[in-house]
Order: structure tokens, then sequence, then C-alpha cells
């Protein structure tokens, strides 16, 4: 990113091959934000890498005209990582879904998340396996009835957001596949950030588990059911901004503001830097569908923290045991404990 | 072994051409350590050296017990040390489990140093022989030559004025009988010494004591009646190669050998890995190399270790892995990214006792079919197995060599017994290590043709070319790729073809590789040894003797196992029969009937230890009755 090149537009990021997703999938939203990002970021190609996994999400390096490398399933993380360690001057990306993230990639999904290597990763969530036709995922809602769950899941599903703050994310933030405008700008500030940002993307599969995530997009509904974080601004929602969040101790509660005296400046401040509150934010996770009552979920930037990155920190070991200069081959050969026989 | 007596004006002095000794005591009394230190003082003093550790694999086993064991053997000698020795001369017992634990594996006639009081009611009990059975006194032990020695009293005496307290100064007692053992071998202290000194350069009490402990056994040896009808041994040094030497364990070699690849190479080592017995020394030794710029990245589990690297490797950086057999069953699916993506990895695998857990302190040579089918579809890779210590150095950086040249991943096998055995290395001058010459695509220009990431060379060997560089953007992946594009390609003539370039690939490697020569014995005659991996030193030495008796027979070994050397066919046509010893129920044997339609002769042991040259010499002469 210096300023002596001219900056690449999205048009430059586009790979000659064509996607294969199907007719309406979310996931042709994401490619689009990512290559304009990526543009608008004045990235060079020859700098990125977007690593995958498997599953629909994990073709995504194929489209980008950048490098990139389709692994194996789940284990995306682990590539990127070793690729990062090793270079941590390239503009590491990761694609993957709720599948190969969280569920075969589990493990490697938390303790990559800890380590804080300087990796942006797109966490395509369909709450379903479209690749393999439909089988209900680690994400997906208690009681869908899928090819492989034909009486409805009784899987409790994975919250994502809490999931990644557990296990000790630095950067943490969810969108909407439709947002476009957001997805773009969250990516951007994925970049910016230096450490592991993980940003989930709620993308609908039209053709295995369409409507999955129409609570937060139906037009009647989405006002009340969904709540758009900002840094510094209080926690708004509902129509023309008429409800509010308030903390009372622990405890989130909705205030209708046009009800109440209560005004938005006493209403939750959104402060990204705040681990418990992001904590608490990203419990906001029920389902619009199943109860009366609910918080609506939150989209946007929950946690952002400032820590030492694993590559900086090994590189920065290395250059001190290197003080006095790299050891030579002689020296590695011989060791420390030597004895001449003539 | 040849002995001499030489008298002497006041002792005799015993020549020996190589003795097998072990240190035998409790897990808290420093075996492991005294044992280190007698080998560094033979190493110095110029013998041939080998070693073994045999601890128990529980951290804190009951002390007192059988189970709680620790023992270090070594052999030292002018001539023929190829093994840690399969039988001892000499057993220092520091307690009465130690001689119950080994008993069985010292010489008819050999002998005991046994510390007295680690025979007290209490220990005799622990050990199961049982307070009113001590060996020691009984007369069980008349076959051999015994010397009791109160160790722990001896120490206290000897250290009485230095004011420490008794358990420091008790701690000493190890030093004392390491003393001892000099004086009987005729050894200079200095070495220990030495390392004393450093080892507490900031504790000169606690050196001082160690250091006195020592010149108190070693004197003690000189005052005592004891070994006065005995007298003492001498071990002449080995005529070895002049030049500087090292002592190396086979991980700590398999360790530095990748670093010396990566050096040689012009590239940055990365080991992406998770710690596994008895693999585990191999990361340790790398992430202590910082200061050669070695990356390591203890990883989350076996499949991280190797996917890390594989990333690491399109990254450009010389990459391994390293593990043991339950390690290597997680790492498979990785091993075949890494085989259709053309990228150069070393895996090691340090084989032990398996299925499952198995064994995980004791050696195997199991996994070889695992090594060499165990991936799905079609995925050759090349293997390359280590056959001493020393050579783990070698093979570590041959797969390197190999990995990097021909754009493929290569396993190295070694095994639980290689990983912890110690030998002298004569240290190679860097320009004798063979070139390592990695070639990455030059930058293009935009009105370059397109870069093919996949268009091969005359050996079928694709370009590597790396993140970074301008003008080679492409993607590659798991899936499978159209010829010279890369591109995903589920052509049915495309993967027939790239299916049969990826094995040719492989075959091409042995275009580098060494022909198989003899290690010993006649070109053609009635019976070849063929062995592989650490066996080597067993078959040498069995092989060694049974020549010495007049017996035909010859051998050699293998370390080039995918793809064979050129001239093995043509070698084994030349004996009556071919004799195939392995820790394994013959997987080695499959592979040569496979290839060569030949019936070899197997030879297995599969109980979590080594082979003996006993045990093979009495398989040679009884092949050789029958012909």
């Amino acid at each position: 990113m210096t300023d002596t090149h001219t900056c690449l537009t999205a048009k430059d990021f586009t790979s000659n091959q064509e996607p294969k997703w199907c007719p309406g999938c979310g996931d042709f939203s994401v490619l689009q934000q990512l290559k304009a990002a990526m543009a608008e970021l004045c990235l060079k190609t020859e700098e990125v890498v977007v690593v995958s996994g498997i599953g629909c999400s994990s073709r995504l390096p194929y489209y980008i005209n950048t490098y990139g490398v389709h692994g194996i399933h789940g284990r995306a993380m682990a590539m990127a990582s070793g690729l990062k360690a090793a270079r941590p001057e390239l503009s590491v990306w990761v694609g993957t879904g709720d599948g190969d993230a969280l569920s075969i990639g589990g493990n490697h999904y938390i303790h990559t998340v800890r380590r804080n290597l300087d990796l942006n990763v797109v966490l395509f969530n369909n709450e379903i396996y479209g690749l393999t036709k439909g089988q209900y995922s680690p994400t997906s809602k208690v009681g869908l009835r899928t090819v492989t769950s034909p009486s409805g899941v009784v899987d409790h599903p994975i919250n994502t957001i809490a999931l990644t703050l557990g296990a000790g994310g630095t950067f943490v933030a969810r969108v909407m596949d439709r947002d476009g405008k957001m997805m773009k700008e969250i990516f951007k500030r994925a970049h910016a950030h230096k450490g592991t940002s993980i940003v989930e993307i709620y993308q609908n599969c039209p053709i295995f588990n369409d409507g999955a995530f129409g609570p937060f997009t139906d037009k009647e509904r989405k006002a009340d059911t969904t709540l758009f974080l900002e840094q510094g601004q209080p926690l708004v929602f509902g129509s023309n901004g008429s409800k509010g969040i308030r903390l009372d101790g622990f405890k989130p509660t909705v205030i209708d503001l046009e009800a109440s005296s209560i005004s938005k400046d006493d209403l939750w401040i959104h402060d990204e830097n705040d681990l418990i509150k992001a904590n608490i934010l990203s419990r906001f996770f029920d389902d619009p569908n199943s109860t009366e009552e609910f918080l609506p979920r939150p989209f946007g930037i929950f946690y952002v923290e400032d820590r030492f990155t694993y590559e900086a920190a090994l590189d920065a070991q290395i250059d001190k045991a290197q003080e006095k200069g790299e050891g030579t081959l002689e020296e590695l050969l011989a060791g420390n404990s030597t004895w001449t026989i003539n | 072994m040849s002995d001499t007596a030489i008298l002497n004006k006041n002792d005799m002095v015993i020549s020996k051409t190589s003795v097998s000794v072990l240190f035998a005591g409790d897990s808290g009394d420093g075996m492991q350590l005294t044992g280190t230190q007698f080998a560094n003082t033979v190493a110095v003093y110029g013998s041939d050296l080998n070693t073994f550790p045999n601890f128990p694999s529980e951290i804190r086993p009951p002390a007192g017990t059988v189970a709680g064991v620790s023992g270090f053997q070594l052999q030292f000698g002018t001539t023929g040390v190829y093994t840690p020795g399969a039988k001892f001369d000499v057993m220092i017992a520091m307690n009465a489990a130690a001689l119950k634990a080994n008993l069985n594996n010292l010489h008819h006639g050999g002998i005991i140093i046994a510390d007295s009081e680690g025979f007290d009611a209490k220990n005799l009990n622990l050990s199961g022989y049982g307070e009113a059975n001590n060996p020691l006194e009984d007369g069980s032990l008349n076959d051999y030559t015994v010397f009791k020695i109160p160790v722990i009293s001896l120490t206290r005496q000897a250290l009485a004025e230095t004011g420490l307290s008794i358990k420091i100064i008790d701690r000493c007692k190890n030093m004392f009988v390491l003393g001892v053992l000099y004086w009987l071998y005729s050894l200079p202290l200095e070495t220990t010494i030495e390392t004393l000194q450093s080892k507490f350069k900031n504790k000169q009490d606690i050196a001082d004591a160690n250091i006195k402990a020592v010149k108190a056994g070693y004197n003690f040896g000189d005052e005592t009646e004891m070994f006065s009808q005995h007298g003492r041994f001498c071990v002449a040094p080995a005529q070895k190669k002049g030049g500087l030497y090292r002592r190396v364990t086979g991980n700590e070699a398999s360790a530095i050998g990748l670093a010396a690849a990566a050096k040689k190479a012009g590239l940055k080592l990365f080991l992406g890995s998770y710690p596994i017995t008895p693999a585990s020394e191999i990361l340790q030794t790398l992430a202590g190399l910082k200061k050669w710029g070695v990356k390591t990245f203890q990883a989350e589990d076996e499949i991280a270790g190797v996917l890390t690297s594989i990333g690491a490797a399109y990254g450009g950086a010389l990459a391994a892995t390293n593990t043991s057999g339950p390690g290597l069953a997680l790492k498979t699916e990785g091993m075949g990214l890494a085989v259709i993506l053309e990228i150069p990895l070393v895996i090691i695998n340090v084989m032990r006792g398996g299925p499952s857990t198995g064994l995980p302190t004791k050696p195997e040579q199991s996994d070889l079919l695992m090594a060499m089918y165990g991936r799905h579809g079609e995925a050759p890779m090349p293997v390359i197995a280590a056959m001493t210590p020393v050579d783990c150095f070698y093979a570590a950086y041959e797969a390197a060599k190999i990995a990097v040249e021909y754009m493929t991943p290569v396993l190295c096998l070694t095994d639980g017994y290689l990983a912890l055995s110690s030998e002298p290395m004569l240290v190679p001058s860097p320009d004798e290590l063979a070139s390592i010459t990695p070639v990455f695509s030059p930058e293009r220009k935009s009105d370059d043709p397109p870069y093919l990431p996949y268009k091969r060379d005359e050996r079928c060997v694709r370009p590597w070319g790396i993140p970074g560089t301008p003008g080679l953007e492409h993607r590659i992946g798991g899936l499978e790729k159209q010829h010279e594009t890369g591109n995903v390609s589920h052509d049915p003539e495309n993967h027939a073809l790239m299916t049969r370039l990826r094995a040719e690939k492989i075959a091409n490697v042995a275009d580098i590789i060494p022909d198989l020569t003899l290690d010993n014995g006649p070109e053609k005659g009635d019976l070849l040894v063929l062995g592989w991996g650490s066996t080597y030193g067993a078959i040498k030495k069995a092989v060694e003797q049974a020549r010495e008796g007049g017996l035909d027979v010859a051998h050699a070994h293998l370390r080039y196992i995918n793809p064979f050397p050129k001239n093995l066919g043509a070698m084994l046509g030349n004996y009556k029969k071919v004799l195939i010893p392995e820790n394994n129920c013959g997987q080695l044997l499959s592979m040569i009937r496979d290839k060569f339609l030949i019936e070899p002769v197997g030879f297995s042991k599969v109980q979590g230890l080594p082979f003996n040259e006993m045990e093979i010499e009495a398989k040679i002469t009884d092949i050789l009755k029958e012909l």
C-alpha cells in the first residue's frame, strides 16, 4: 500500500473464472464487496492471498485475481496461519463457512482467534450445508428440518460472536449479506486491524435455507429485530429510532423511547473497546420467530482490541536472537559442544 | 572382544575392544544425567559410542519399584560399536529394583556395581525381592562379579566438610558412582569436571560438591581392595576419521538436518508441529534455533501442524512437520493436499509401537506401509528412512532437497530407537553438503503470456510461484487441476494425465538417488540381508560376525524406499536368498515381493524392542543351513 502505484479497481481483482454459485446466492454480494474493499484499500493483487477451506463459500479464492489457495475442509485457518507466520508482509484473507470454520474446523478457529495472527476472516454463515446439498450446520436453528434432520434439528446452535469473544478475539463483527455498504466498510476496518479479524456474514442460501435470516431482513420486521452498532452512539433501533437499549446492571433492557422519559443520552452507548459490554451484546441472540420478547440482533463491530500479533511477537524473538548476527551454517552444524580427533 | 591382560606395577589393566554399560536406578537417581556424562567423556576420549536411554513412560512412577527404574545404556569401544549393545557387560544398580529389572540383560559373568544402601529392607520390599532375599547376600549372583559399594555413606563422608545439607549431598551420589566407573575404565575426569563447572557456574558450592564426589569415587577405586583381584580395564580410542565431532541423538540430528537444508537452500525453515512422543525433541530443538531464523509453530493439533506447514510452503518457506504414528494418521489428508498442490514439504515420522497409542516410548518400524500407501487417492510420495542417529541428519537433509527440487511432500522415517539413541557425528563442513536449489518463478510483466503454475519441466516438476511476486497471481487448491493452467478441471482425460504426471515425477526422483551399495559381503552369493531403518547396527554386527564364522552372507541397507534405487532389482537377483529383518510383520518384504516378484525370507520382531545382533546372526545361520 504505497503511494507509488495507481490504485487498482474492483474489476482488476476479478479473475478469469466464472463464479459457480447458484443464482441469488448471498455469496455474490460478499465477492463484490471484498473486491471493492481491496481496490479501495489500494492493495496490489500480488500482495494478497485468499485462503479457503471447503464449501460453497470456499470457492472464493478462484474468483479473485490475487494469489489463492483452496485447501481442505476446515483447515483454512491453519493454512492461513502458517502462511502469515512465514510471510507477515502479505495481506492474508480467509474465506470460510459455518461448517468449515465452526464444525470441522472448530478447533483451528478458536486457536487461530486466540493467537491473533493478522488475518481477515470472512465467515459466510448460511446456517446450512450447501455444497453437500442441504444438511443442517452447527449454526442451524433448533427445529430446522433438513435431509439429515427430518424431524427437526436438536443441536443447540453455535453463537459465532460469543464463541469468538470467548476465544479471545480482537476484532469481532457481524454483517448481513445484503448490507453491501456496511460490509465493505467492515472489510476495510478488518484489514486495518492488526490481528485476527472475524467478520461473520449472515448469508442467505436461496436453495437450501432460503429466508433463514428473514426476521432480520423482512421489511416489516427488521426495524424491530435488528440493531446497528455505531461507535460512541446510543443503542437505538425500531422504526424512526423509537426504541433503545439500556443496561440495568448487567441486564439489557428494551426502552420504548416514545413512551418513557428516558432520553437517548441515557441509553447504552456503544464502545467497541469494552469487552464486557461486547460479551453482553453477543448474547443478543434471541430468535424473533420463537419468542414474543426478544432483544434485537446486533450488526456491526462488536469489539476491537489492540493486542500484539503472533507473527510480530515471533519475529521479535528472532530479531532478538539475531541481535549479534544471524547464525551461520558452520555454527549450526557444530552446535555447542564439540571435540576434535586428530 | 579379544581381551589381553597386562600386569602393571600396581594393578592389572585389562584391555577391551568394546564395553556395554547400563546405568540403572530410580527415576530420581539421575541416571540419564550420569550416563550422558559418561558418554561425553568416552566420546571426547575418542571412543566409538552409541547410547540409548530406557525410562518409564510415567513421569513420576512410584520410587523404588521396578516400574520406576530409569536406565541409560551405552556401548563404547575401539571398533564394532553400531548399537548400544544387545546385552550389558557392566551394570550399575543404584537400588534393588534396578537390578531386578535389568539382570536378564546382563551378560553371564558380567559386572554388577551395586549401591549396597539401595538394597535395604524398604528397597528390597518395593522391588519385589522381599527383605529376606537380598540378592547381594544370598548367593544368587554368584555367576556375576559383584562390587557392593555403600555409595551414600561414602558420598556423605567425602562431602562432610562442604557444609551442604544432607539432601544436597545425597544428590551427588551418582557422581561418586561415575568416578568409580572412570577409575574402572581408566578414563579421565576432565570432561565431567568442565561440564559441572559450566552447568553450575552460578552455584559454585554445588559444582564443587559434585566435582569432589566424582574425585572421591575415582580415589575410592584407587584405594579400595575391592577391585584388586579383578583389575581395571582400558578401552583404546577408536581409529576414527580425524575432524570435529559432536554427539547427537537422532531427533537432534533430524532437527539440525532440516535447519541446515534451509540454510543451504537460502530458505527460511518453518516447522508446524504438535508435541508427541517420541518426536517432540525435533520441535524442541528447532524452537531453540531462532538465531538461525527458524520459525516453529506449536499448533493446536497434528492436522494444523501439517496445514500450517503447507501454508508456509505456499509462501516460499522450507516447511516441515514432525510426528509419530497417531499423528501421521491425522496428517494424511493434509499430505494428500500437499501432493496435489505439488509444494515442498518434509514430514518426519518417528515411528513407535502401534496401533493406536500402542507403545508410545518404544520403537517399531510399522508405519512403512502407511508412509507408502496411507493416503486416499493416488498420492505417491518419496519415502526416505534413516539408519543411524547421525543418518537422521542426512535423511532429513536429503528429504528437504528432494522436496524443494521436485516440488513434492517427502516422508522421512526414523523411529523411537534412533530418535533417542546418540552417537558421535563427524561435523560436515557446509561445502560437503549437497546443494539444494529452489527455483522461484520470476516476476512477469503484464504483456507476458499468462503464468502457468502447472507447466512442468522435463522431470515433470512444476514451478514454485510465491505470493508477493508481481504477475504470478494464481489460484490453486485441492480440486483436480487442469494441466499447465492449474485451473479447476473435472475433465476425465485430464485427471488421468495429472495422475500419471504426479506419479512420473516421483519415479523420476530415482535419477538423483545413488545406487544401493553393499555394506558388507560378496556381490553374488548365498544370502543377502536387506535391511532398512534402525536395524542397521544390529544387522551390520550380525553379518560381520557371521562372515567371521565363514558364512556366505552380504548386507545392504535401504535408505530410499520410494522410489527404490535403480539397481535394487539386479542386486536382489545376485543371491540365492534374501532375508529382510524388520520391526514389523513384513512390510518391506511385502513391497519387495510386490515389486520384484521374489519371495524373500522375513524376520519379524514386534516387541517394542530393537533387534539384537545375536537374533539376526542365528537367523542367518538357520537359513544358510537349509540352503
